[in-house]
């Protein structure tokens, strides 16, 4: 697990925005699903943190701060609003029936090097709410308390979605295994 | 503890995320409960797999340049020259830096003002009543608007065009009141903003139609106020309707 650092007082935004460069880029273009788009939102998001650097209170996990402010960003843009509009059906606190490998044939010893593409089809499929909270802790290692600051949502929203998030890839990955 | 329970536990236990005296005892069991261990193992793949896979795209040297430009902090300058040259290269410097501060002032001064129209565009066209006065004749929507924006306005006539008046409503920039019509040709409905010149006079006059936060706008001033031309149609639909607003706004 990754535990961030508390940004000095004396570092500047450039200092504390540019290492996260790359991991953000990624994160956009997951979100928005094309290259274009995702330089749009990256681009807003370091123009609008900088315009808030003044606000950001040091010693703050100022990651969260910049994830929120991109994720934010893409909500309120096309690709986010349409996104929005697909809502998770269960109750968001109820975590759902535990996900539980089939040990007879886990189908996750079956994604390896060879199998990429099937897992990025299977990940692009996912509802952004399941894929965002997947990335953040699979891809970023953000903890559960990092992750619901940078989307703003409770502790047990995160446990719930990422068990929901676990399970729907889970499926997906056997359905399209089945059909390989 | 029953078997189902171990397992709810064993994403928060690889997540790193369980207190030290729970992930003691399911370390104990982990090592008598071969279904277990097996499930934890075929989900410590699947992480690795999801790590990877979502390790995936890498933004351009290009961008990051951009960037970085964009962010910078201005670096100290060595002052290792003669008075002369020193305090000519401080005047060059101060010139410079005022000039680059003034740029870049505006480049994120109008970063904004495309954002916020984004905001506007995205937010009206996912509105259930996008617009408060419906209507496709210009002679109603036009009056509407009368004692609600600081400024008139003429609408182009659109027999002969495949473009659609759906609507206007009043719009806010900064704290300043002007027009927001709607437009529709084929499925793509496109904003025209009206707004005193003054509102925005960061934006200046576009060279054609340009691609700003994903979307298609020109903009220009013309007898006093801002038209930007706003939304996801075509480059040459955009310019075809600024083209009619543009002679409406000369006659």
């Amino acid at each position: 697990m990754c535990v961030s650092v508390p940004p000095l007082k004396t570092a500047t935004f450039e200092e504390l925005a540019m290492p996260l460069f790359e991991q953000l880029y990624n994160f956009a273009h997951w979100l928005a699903q094309n290259r274009e788009e995702a330089e749009d939102l990256v681009q807003e998001t370091y123009v609008k943190a900088l315009r808030g650097y003044s606000s950001y209170q040091p010693g703050t996990n100022f990651r969260a701060w910049m994830y929120r402010i991109l994720r934010n960003t893409f909500l309120t843009s096309r690709t986010g609003l349409k996104a929005k509009m697909t809502v998770p059906l269960e109750s968001e606190e109820d975590g759902g029936a535990p996900v539980v490998a089939d040990t007879q044939t886990p189908e996750a010893i079956l994604i390896d090097r060879s199998n990429q593409a099937l897992l990025h089809s299977a990940l692009e499929e996912l509802p952004v709410h399941s894929r965002e909270v997947l990335l953040l802790c699979e891809v970023e290692e953000m903890s559960y308390q990092e992750i619901a600051e940078a989307l703003e949502i409770p502790l047990g929203t995160v446990m719930s979605r990422l068990s929901r998030a676990r399970a729907a890839l889970r499926t997906l990955v056997k359905q399209k295994l089945e059909k390989s | 503890m029953a078997h189902e329970q171990w397992q709810t536990q064993i994403d928060a236990y690889l997540d790193g995320e369980l207190n030290a005296e729970a992930m003691h005892a399911l370390d104990a069991h982990l090592r008598t409960c071969p279904a277990c261990a097996a499930d934890v193992l075929a989900r410590v793949q699947l992480k690795r797999a999801v790590k990877t896979a979502g390790t995936r795209f890498t933004p351009s040297a290009d961008f990051r340049s951009k960037i970085q430009k964009q962010i910078a902090t201005k670096p100290r300058r060595s002052w290792n020259f003669g008075w002369t040259l020193a305090t000519a290269t401080l005047a060059l410097l101060l010139v410079a830096g005022a000039i680059t501060t003034y740029i870049g002032r505006q480049n994120l001064h109008q970063q904004q003002i495309y954002s916020e129209l984004a905001d506007l565009h995205v937010a009206t066209l996912g509105s259930p009543n996008p617009v408060d006065v419906v209507s496709s004749d210009r002679h109603t929507v036009k009056p509407w608007f009368q004692g609600k924006i600081p400024f008139t306005f003429n609408l182009p006539e659109l027999q002969n065009s495949e473009f659609t008046l759906i609507g206007g409503r009043v719009a806010y920039l900064g704290q300043t009141s002007g027009a927001h019509l709607i437009y529709q040709i084929r499925k793509h409905q496109i904003s025209v903003f009206m707004f005193p010149e003054s509102a925005a006079d960061s934006l200046g006059n576009s060279s054609g139609v340009e691609r700003r936060q994903t979307f298609n706008v020109e903009t220009w001033t013309q007898e006093g106020l801002r038209y930007v031309v706003f939304g996801d149609a075509a480059p040459e639909d955009i310019q075809k309707l600024s083209e009619l607003l543009k002679s409406t706004a000369k006659s």
